[in-house]
């Protein structure tokens, strides 16, 4: 344990407004810490640039799921956990809830929270390439009131989002389109659990007379940021599913994503992997049909 | 106490510790895991990893398994927290840790206490666990001597015997 | 073999409930008053001299005691077999996270900031980090050549093998360095007292290799350094040697202080800083001839023992002893040797140099077996050793041992013949592919040669004022079971219940020196000598008429009782003595190199996933024949937790290294096996006894590390038809080797 806990501030208000109001008054002092998976390993490793942390674990406003008619709304507060045990995710936003078994094991699952997951902006995050490619938008809140972003927008850079240092994510808002699509993930991982990814996909399909209708792919771990492959998708879109055309989206695939090489994995392994699972996902979608 | 940083006040935390309230005074980034071990003098919860890896810190807090090296001590005000400690407060082993003994599922010892509350949460939802269920329960639990077989046939075990008790 | 009542069971284990409860006390359980916190401030380079320490700002020095060399009161090494490691570097460094002073405060939340606040300035000396380089001698780091050891081990004739060889079949083989990772990390406490002398409390195997460290570094007599072993979380071998350094350094620091010291590492520390499973590389040269038959070869051995010589030289024996594996070889020279490396000194770990040559030899004969056109099964099989026939060493088989039945026991139990045609057919299909490989592998138990004799190991048992007994070994527990098997020896030996039976802690005070608990030889070696010691009570108290010739537990409790009520304690000693039959030449290095050998076949069953290139075992068949088989409970964990390990060797556990320093030491980037990547292991026992164990036993706890990596590799090759003679094995170095093809 490399840090003195004498040296920092947690405070824990009641309430949303309380914490808003933290946040609106000294901006960018306070880190808010939710469930602590990623905050706790980083400060336990002395490497938290942050004094003064304030705690969101458990409010009320950020940990509930509503269900409207044409959207759901997952508070940011909510748990891997919550979001296994949520019914409606697992019916009708299985890349999430699939995300969501595979974070961590079970100790992690009950702590770590969504909007940590999306505000530590790791590009390796197991929820996020899911987010993307449902088009996630974000409601954000601050003490100014609350606005609703494209999640596709919401990472600028490696580590870096478009969150003002008085906001917080309040919920993820999911559209419920996509129950007739066919919905595949996949994480590769150094091993089976508890494991970083090297690469993720999310993938949503739809097939209409025999074509592609649509097409959204999207990866984690091969880019600063989560990535959709908007190039890839495009060359898919509206094309009978042949060997040709998955070869094609293999390489496209490949080619479209940036990885690195770093201490878990190689770029060329990682870029093959992707168009490898790109290529899996349309033969999956040409024998399986419609929806998982 | 270093001359540059600030020192901040502690605080006072209540919290039930296998059933006992207990009210202590310490800083709030304090880990529950240090809390437990120094504070309360609960040695029983290990430290493995420090980073929420390896599951030996296990405790459950209000009834969900978590990792007390991640919690901060602050977020565990008014909580309910069960340790290996809690277990066997007459003496008397429980089901799981009998069946623990029966079947090799302690070798070294050291993971043993977070693995024996990872079963317990796990037997609490699904009290008849198939293999795979067994796996992934103890997914997040890492133990290096045993290469877990003997740990799930333990738990299994645990499972027919009617574990709760 | 007679009937036995305990030995053979699997009676509870013996510290099992204070495990199962969490009241067993390791070392960071305990808590001295006045206790000061130890860290250690480590060199951030790999070699060079140093300058200046500058003690930073933002910290009060005052408050902390510093040690440094000059603080020694001995000599300033750890010993070991050469005294060639400093505790301190004195100087110079020869390789990161090497020690360089010692912190400590009451605070220990305030040690990380000031280890950090230590500043160190270097003139750097050029730094080497391969075998290769240091075989290359641009730089000398050790010695005259950087070489730590060598042995040269002759069979035969080779240099005459090569003309009338139909087949001459090349290889060379490399392993990676490994991480014990037991999950409690080490750690120490000291307490220095001018009267009663220095005590350390720890996590730790071999208390004496403590005791004779702290000697020399202390300056202090036999008797006035006391060792005592806490319950350690998992050791390995990582506990082997790296605990008296600790020791050391928690001792100077409380007998600088006069206050006791607590260190203890955190995983970081730990895996950066201790000792790993030395890296190796073997070549192969082969003769055989056109029926598959050795004639016989040359085998290089070659391991990289870090900057200091500590281990090396034992590692390396039993590699070398182990190159030929279970095969008869008619002529062979196998050149071994150690070299130096800037990296942090490798040590002991489970298998100690035999995983290394055996993964080496075990894929060598899949490749002979294609050269030759042979089935790895095939291959194997007349070249088996039988009774009667010689080791590389000349070590004469005395064992009915039947190694070609043992293998067709163990295609049996895995199917292999039936699963190796399905897959071929299978794997043309594309999707995934499957294989299935074999390793036929030994594993000598006990101190190699002369060691055993060299070591004395002295052994007593105790007649108890209650009426029990208690069994006094420096051998220590850390999961493998060496209280319960030891416990039920001395019952067993006796007629006692295992009730009856205790042990005491490991502490220097009061236990003989059975040697380190290594080797595989708890059982064998000391549980043998349990026995004899147990034996010694019994005539004592039938010498002097108080137990008849045949006698129930209760009536040797009151014997024992009465004798003890009357005479007061009294230990029964039993001491090593090297059998007849046991004859070394450690000069030539000839002659029978173990007291016995336990046999293993292994099959491993794999699927490559081609999307992701990774590897899952999906079946492993462990079959081995032991000895005697003395606990089914243990034996059965110690086999499944080996293979798990050793998984874990072959494809998940790489050691990331920049310039001598392990970049991967977290177990989040350090990936060892969870219980969703491994299969159900099948354990499968023979027993053919050994007359030098403990009721027939053999050692086992290193045998399962030798064999599932090769067995593994085989069967991915058995899969893709692409070799690997590399571990770990990747998915990105299968990726990378398909691509290859490809281009």
């Amino acid at each position: 344990m490399r840090a003195h806990p004498a040296e920092y501030e947690l405070v824990a208000p009641r309430t949303l407004p309380s914490v808003l109001s933290l946040l609106a008054q000294e901006p960018g002092v306070w880190l808010p810490i939710a469930g602590g998976t990623d905050v706790m390993v980083q400060y336990c490793a002395g490497e938290l640039p942050t004094r003064k942390l304030v705690s969101i674990w458990n409010l009320p406003e950020l940990r509930r799921i509503e269900v409207f008619t044409d959207e759901i709304q997952i508070g940011a507060g909510c748990t891997y956990t919550d979001l296994r045990e949520q019914e409606v995710v697992s019916r009708e936003f299985t890349l999430l809830s699939s995300a969501a078994r595979w974070t961590g094991g079970i100790a992690n699952q009950n702590r770590g929270t969504i909007g940590g997951n999306i505000v530590n902006a790791s590009p390796a995050a197991d929820s996020l390439a899911a987010l993307l490619v449902y088009e996630a938008e974000l409601l954000l809140i601050s003490v100014r009131g609350e606005r609703r972003v494209p999640y596709t927008s919401f990472h600028i850079d490696y580590r870096k989002t478009q969150l003002a240092p008085d906001e917080l994510i309040r919920a993820v808002c999911l559209k419920k389109r996509f129950s007739e699509y066919y919905a595949h993930a996949r994480k590769v991982g150094a091993r089976n659990a508890q494991a970083i990814s090297k690469v993720c996909l999310a993938a949503l399909g739809r097939l209409a007379d025999g074509v592609v209708g649509d097409i959204r792919f999207a990866m984690g771990s091969v880019a600063p940021i989560p990535l959709r492959l908007t190039e890839t998708e495009r060359i898919v879109k509206g094309k009978r599913i042949d060997p040709l055309l998955v070869r094609l989206a293999r390489t496209t695939a490949a080619a479209e994503v940036r990885p690195i090489d770093d201490i878990r994995s190689t770029a060329r392994y990682r870029a093959a992997v992707a168009g490898n699972l790109v290529a899996e996902f349309l033969e999956q979608l040409t024998a399986g049909g419609m929806k998982t | 106490m270093s001359k540059s940083s600030q020192v901040r006040a502690k605080c006072e935390i209540s919290l039930s510790v296998n059933g006992q309230l207990v009210t202590v005074r310490v800083h709030a980034m304090e880990r529950l895991l240090d809390v437990l071990r120094h504070e309360l003098g609960l040695t029983g919860t290990k430290e493995g990893c420090g980073e929420g890896e390896c599951g030996s810190c296990s405790v459950l807090l209000d009834g969900i398994l978590v990792n007390s090296c991640l919690i901060p001590v602050l977020q565990a005000n008014g909580a309910n927290i069960v340790t290996i400690e809690g277990l066997s407060t007459d003496g008397r082993l429980r089901v799981l840790q009998q069946a623990f003994l029966e079947c090799g599922g302690a070798q070294c010892g050291i993971c043993t206490p977070g693995m024996i509350l990872a079963a317990l949460h796990l037997l609490k939802e699904k009290p008849q666990p198939t293999l795979e269920e067994i796996r992934e329960g103890l997914a997040g639990n890492l133990c290096r001597c045993t290469g877990y077989m003997q740990i799930f046939e333990a738990v299994a075990e645990a499972g027919r015997r009617g574990a709760t008790t | 073999m007679k009937n036995t009542r305990i030995v053979g069971t699997s009676v509870p284990r013996l510290e099992g409930r204070d495990k199962v409860t969490g009241q067993a006390r390791y070392v960071d359980d305990m808590v001295l008053p006045g206790m000061l916190y130890g860290a250690t401030v480590r060199s951030r380079i790999p070699r060079g001299e140093i300058k200046k320490f500058t003690f930073g700002p933002g910290i009060d020095w005052k408050e902390f005691v510093i040690v440094s060399p000059k603080d020694i009161p001995g000599k300033n090494c750890i010993a070991l077999i050469e005294d060639d490691q400093p505790c301190l570097a004195d100087g110079t460094v020869n390789h990161p996270e090497e020690p360089l002073l010692l912190l400590a405060h009451p605070d220990r939340y305030l040690l990380p900031k000031a280890v950090e606040a230590v500043s160190v300035e270097y003139d750097p000396l050029p730094a080497i980090f391969s075998m290769e380089e240091s075989e290359g001698l641009s730089q000398i780091i050790w010695g005259t050549n950087n070489t730590f050891k060598s042995y040269l081990i002759e069979k035969g004739d080779v240099d005459a093998l090569w003309k009338n060889a139909d087949y001459i079949v090349e290889g060379e083989y490399t392993t990676g360095a490994q991480e014990q990772l037991y999950i409690e990390n080490n750690g120490m406490i000291a307490a220095f007292d001018a009267q009663q002398g220095l005590t350390v409390w720890g996590s730790l195997q071999c208390p004496y290799y403590i005791h004779k460290a702290l000697m020399k570094l202390c300056y202090l007599p036999a008797d006035r350094v006391r060792v005592v072993q806490m319950e350690t979380g998992g050791a390995f071998g990582g506990k082997e040697e790296y605990p008296s350094m600790i020791a050391a350094h928690a001792a100077l620091l409380a007998m600088k202080s006069g206050k006791p010291v607590k260190i203890i590492y955190d995983r970081m520390e730990d895996m950066t800083a201790t000792t790993k499973r030395h890296p190796s590389r073997t070549r192969h040269r082969t003769a055989v001839s056109k029926d598959g038959r050795i004639l016989g070869g040359e085998i290089e051995f070659t391991i990289d023992g870090g900057a200091y010589e500590t281990l090396s030289p034992v590692v390396l024996s039993r590699g070398a002893l182990h190159a030929g594996g279970p095969y008869y070889w008619p002529s062979v020279r196998i050149r071994a040797k150690a070299v130096a490396t800037n990296a942090p000194p490798h040590g002991a770990f489970r298998g100690f140099g035999a995983p290394q040559s055996l993964f080496a030899l075990e894929r060598h004969m899949d490749r002979i077996a294609q050269a030759v056109g042979l089935s790895p099964v095939e291959i194997r099989r007349p070249n088996f050793l039988k009774p009667g026939q010689t080791t590389t060493t000349g070590q004469t088989v005395r064992e009915e041992i039947d190694l070609g039945r043992l293998l067709d026991r163990a295609l049996e139990l895995s199917d292999y013949h039936a699963k190796k045609k399905k897959f071929a057919e299978e794997n043309q299909q594309g999707g995934s592919k499957k294989g299935i490989g074999i390793a036929a592998f030994l594993h000598g138990a006990g101190f190699t040669g002369s060691g055993e004799r060299y070591l004395g190991s002295v052994v007593g048992v105790e007649a108890c004022a209650d009426g029990g007994v208690r069994v006094l070994v420096s051998s220590t527990e850390f999961g493998q079971g060496t209280k319960t098997v030891l416990c039920q020896i001395a019952a067993e030996a006796l007629g006692l219940r295992y009730e009856d039976v205790g042990i005491a802690q490991p502490d220097t005070q009061e236990v003989p020196n059975s040697g380190p608990t290594v080797a595989s030889r708890t059982v064998m070696v000391v549980g043998k000598l349990v026995q004899s010691a147990a034996l010694g009570i019994r005539q004592t108290l039938r010498a002097c008429g108080l137990l008849e010739d045949s006698y129930s537990p209760e009536e040797f409790c009151a014997a024992c009782r009465a004798y003890v009520a009357e005479h007061g304690k009294f230990r029964s000693i039993a001491r090593y003595e090297q059998p007849d039959d046991v004859v070394w030449d450690e000069e030539k290095y000839r002659g029978s190199a173990y007291a016995a050998f336990a046999w293993a076949v292994y099959v491993a069953e794999v699927k490559v996933d081609l999307t992701t290139y990774s590897v899952s075992v999906d079946d492993f068949v462990a079959l081995q024949e032991v000895g005697k088989v003395l606990h089914p409970v243990l034996a059965k964990g110690q086999i499944i937790g080996g293979v798990a390990q050793a998984i874990g060797f072959a494809l998940y556990e790489k050691v990331i290294w920049e310039q001598g320093r392990m970049q991967n030491g977290q177990m989040t980037n350090y990936i060892m096996p969870t219980s969703a990547d491994l299969p159900s292991i099948r354990v499968y026992f023979e027993e053919l006894g050994n007359v030098h164990g403990a009721f027939g036993a053999k050692g086992i706890g290193e045998l399962p590390m030798d064999g599932p990596a090769p067995a593994i590799v085989n069967a991915v090759e058995d899969a893709l038809e692409v070799p690997f003679d590399s571990i770990p094995l990747l998915p990105e170095d299968i990726f990378d080797a398909l691509a290859e093809r490809v281009d």
